[in-house]
């Protein structure tokens, strides 16, 4: 018998040496700060469209939505068409003209015709803030998702695991810039394509390729009958504010991804906006697949190792996948199994370094290009003094990200992924849509919209019940564990607890029930932009009308653009 | 929508030559470009076509939601075998994914970049 740990150890150790290989080759290429920022602008439609790809499909959507679809059924799939249908915005609005009116960071593409430090400013910082966000998220899912797969519980292993992680994104982004990045994000993406490929057409065999009898078997084996098929057995299964909530998470994946600052600089990739309108065609080609493949798997894991063993393994159904893999090979204790199981942790593993470089790059740029070099020394910097500083800001980043994600290794942190979105769609749509295409946009509208969707988006969540863990009509009492009463102090029989996971405390009731921040904090960024813009209309002047008029053009044929 | 560019770029041509003369008088290259009516029909056609279709694409999407959130007795309706209408719909957002995607390019690569690629050469001079 094979232990799947051996190998599994083996396999993660030959995808770091590989990739760690390529971050020093792309790195002794990288000498301009296009290089560093930009990849030189060199890659092909087809490589931004995979290395896209590696970007965005993050762990949480390959353990996650499989876990979800395993455990929950239909509603992991709301997850993944969310996250598919949300490149149509990407491609319609924003891909190309952001490619020819930016440089190498989203604020360069917003501040291009308001030319002004403090829009800037709001939207450097609120790069930094959505990347952050969204990093601790995958850096304590990594944590708990590598103890998971090697077997390993103990919290010193996680605190190594983050701390690990975290070195190996500084490394990557560090010495290989965004080539390195890019590169390593091509790699974890056809690892992921041809894992979920092999999962997919395996699962499919054993149905004969007849998907209403793989439903069938997933249906029953869940124990849940046809309602696992439906939408509603997770979200928007209580009252009227839990469809809300549906409703609301629907909309910021919808309109995060357009918005997301580690995804819009890889337009910047390429040579010219019909290269990005065709890597977003390739990405929409790699990511749909990814997400057919996905409810595959989702619904595979609970028809074949059924929806109890999942959910005993891990009660979040984190390991649905790998636990596929592992019947797939032949079940546990056998060497099919051990390779199986091995190698599908690896591509998880790899998905989630990939991820978090191109985090730590968007948002150590952001700093350096926008904060720095864009306000702190107004533009009297060397290509060479920006790279330099932007190197640095990984490092810090990097560690800032390390630290709170050691400190919130026991914290259920995984709304920061919708909380990211969410951002995204508030704080950095407005201004990114109404700056390409809005006449009259001020620089007031500009900062209003990003800091009130930003703001809007972290009160609305920190009055949540993600935060105050009450039992409410929306989130009804829970039978706690010895564990969870331990956690929240209270005793096991407590009838007041809604979300045993809450931040800071199990019994108060949330005074806003919407665990998803959209619904209100999307109008919130858009309205708040378009009054700014409106209170400060009788600023503008000749300058600012000839700024857009010169942005149009840019945008629209490519002429001035970097 | 016609399927031959230069069509439209040679009715818009006469007018450009008569731009042409008046730009000298206006100053940056980019105020030049704007006022060229190649440019506004470049426009023209880039926003007649992206905010329409984002907003029915968006619509659709929305719809999806709403009848998952509301109309759960009609989703969960079976089609055939164990397939329901929701996993249909659903479904179908892929589908219309990808044909938008491919309906844009089509258009783009008829109707925006030989005119796009006309006043980039241009300005370059």
């Amino acid at each position: 018998m094979t232990d799947h740990k051996t190998l599994t150890i083996a396999l993660f150790t030959v995808f770091i040496v590989v990739t760690l290989a390529i971050t020093v080759v792309a790195g002794r290429r990288t000498r301009s700060a296009a290089d560093f920022y930009a990849g030189g602008r060199s890659f092909s439609p087809l490589q931004n469209g995979v290395a896209i790809g590696g970007d965005y499909m993050s762990a949480a959507s390959f353990l996650g939505i499989a876990g979800i679809l395993a455990l929950s059924g239909y509603d992991g799939f709301l997850y993944s068409i969310g996250f598919l249908v949300a490149w149509i915005v990407a491609l319609l609005l924003v891909a190309e003209p952001l490619r020819n009116s930016g440089r190498f960071t989203m604020a360069d593409a917003i501040s291009e015709r308001l030319r002004s430090p403090q829009v800037r400013v709001a939207a450097g910082i609120s790069t930094i803030v959505v990347s952050i966000f969204y990093l601790i998220a995958q850096m304590v899912g990594a944590a708990s998702v590598i103890s998971l797969l090697l077997g390993v519980s103990s919290d010193a292993s996680r605190i190594w695991t983050i701390v690990a992680v975290g070195a190996l994104m500084i490394f990557y982004v560090t010495v290989g810039g965004m080539k390195g990045t890019t590169w390593v994000q091509i790699v974890k993406a056809v690892l992921l394509m041809i894992g979920a490929c092999v999962m997919t057409v395996w699962v499919l065999a054993k149905f004969h390729f007849n998907i209403s009898d793989l439903l069938g078997a997933a249906a029953h084996q869940s124990g849940k009958g046809d309602g696992f098929l439906q939408p509603g057995l997770k979200y928007g299964a209580t009252d009227g504010w839990s469809k809300l909530d549906l409703i609301s998470l629907g909309i910021a994946l919808v309109l995060g991804t357009a918005a997301l600052p580690h995804i819009l600089v890889r337009f910047y990739t390429v040579p010219d906006a019909k290269s990005a309108r065709k890597s977003v065609n390739w990405a929409i080609a790699i990511i749909g697949t990814f997400y057919l493949m996905t409810l595959v798997i989702g619904f595979g894991a609970a028809a074949l190792v059924g929806s109890k063993t999942i959910k005993t393994a891990d009660p979040s159904g984190n390991t649905a996948a790998t636990r596929l893999a592992e019947y797939l090979g032949g079940g546990p204790g056998t060497n099919g199994g051990a390779v199986m199981l091995a190698f599908i942790a690896a591509v998880a593993f790899a998905t989630i370094l990939a991820v978090v470089a191109g985090l730590t790059l968007a948002s150590s740029s952001s700093f350096a290009h926008d904060l720095w070099a864009g306000v702190f020394r107004r533009g009297r910097t060397t290509d060479a003094g920006e790279v330099k500083v932007a190197k640095i800001a990984a490092i810090v980043i990097g560690g800032v990200a390390i630290a709170l994600s050691v400190f919130a290794r026991e914290l259920n942190v995984a709304f920061l992924v919708a909380l990211a979105f969410a951002i995204a769609a508030s704080a950095n749509l407005p201004a990114i849509v109404f700056s390409l295409f809005w006449k009259r946009f001020t620089k007031a509208g500009a900062v209003a919209g990003v800091f009130g969707g930003l703001v809007s988006a972290i009160v609305v969540v920190s009055l949540s019940p993600i935060v105050w863990g009450g039992a409410s009509d929306t989130k009804p009492a829970v039978t706690l564990t010895a564990a969870q009463a331990d956690k929240c102090g209270v005793d096991a029989k407590n009838k007041h607890v809604g979300n045993a996971t809450a931040l800071l405390s199990c019994t108060k009731v949330a005074p806003i029930p919407l665990e998803n921040p959209g619904l209100i904090s999307i109008p919130v960024g858009f309205i708040c932009a378009a009054a700014g813009t409106i209170l400060t209309s009788r600023r503008r002047t000749d300058a600012d009308d000839q700024a857009f008029e010169e942005l149009e053009v840019r945008a629209l044929t490519g002429a001035g653009a970097h | 929508m016609t399927a031959n560019p230069s069509a439209a770029q040679t009715a818009v041509n006469a007018a450009a030559a008569a731009s042409r003369a008046a730009e000298a008088a206006s100053g940056t290259p980019a105020a030049v470009l704007h006022a060229d009516p190649r440019f506004r029909e470049l426009k023209h056609r880039f926003r007649w076509f992206v905010f329409p279709v984002t907003a029915i694409f968006l619509a659709w999407y929305l719809l999806y939601v709403l009848l998952c959130a509301y109309a759960r007795d009609f989703m969960a309706h079976k089609v055939v075998g164990n397939v329901n209408v929701a996993l249909v719909f659903g479904l179908g957002q892929f589908a219309a994914t990808f044909l938008t995607a491919w309906v844009y390019s089509r258009y783009a690569a008829r109707r925006l970049d030989p005119l796009s690629a006309e006043l980039r050469a241009e300005a370059a001079k």
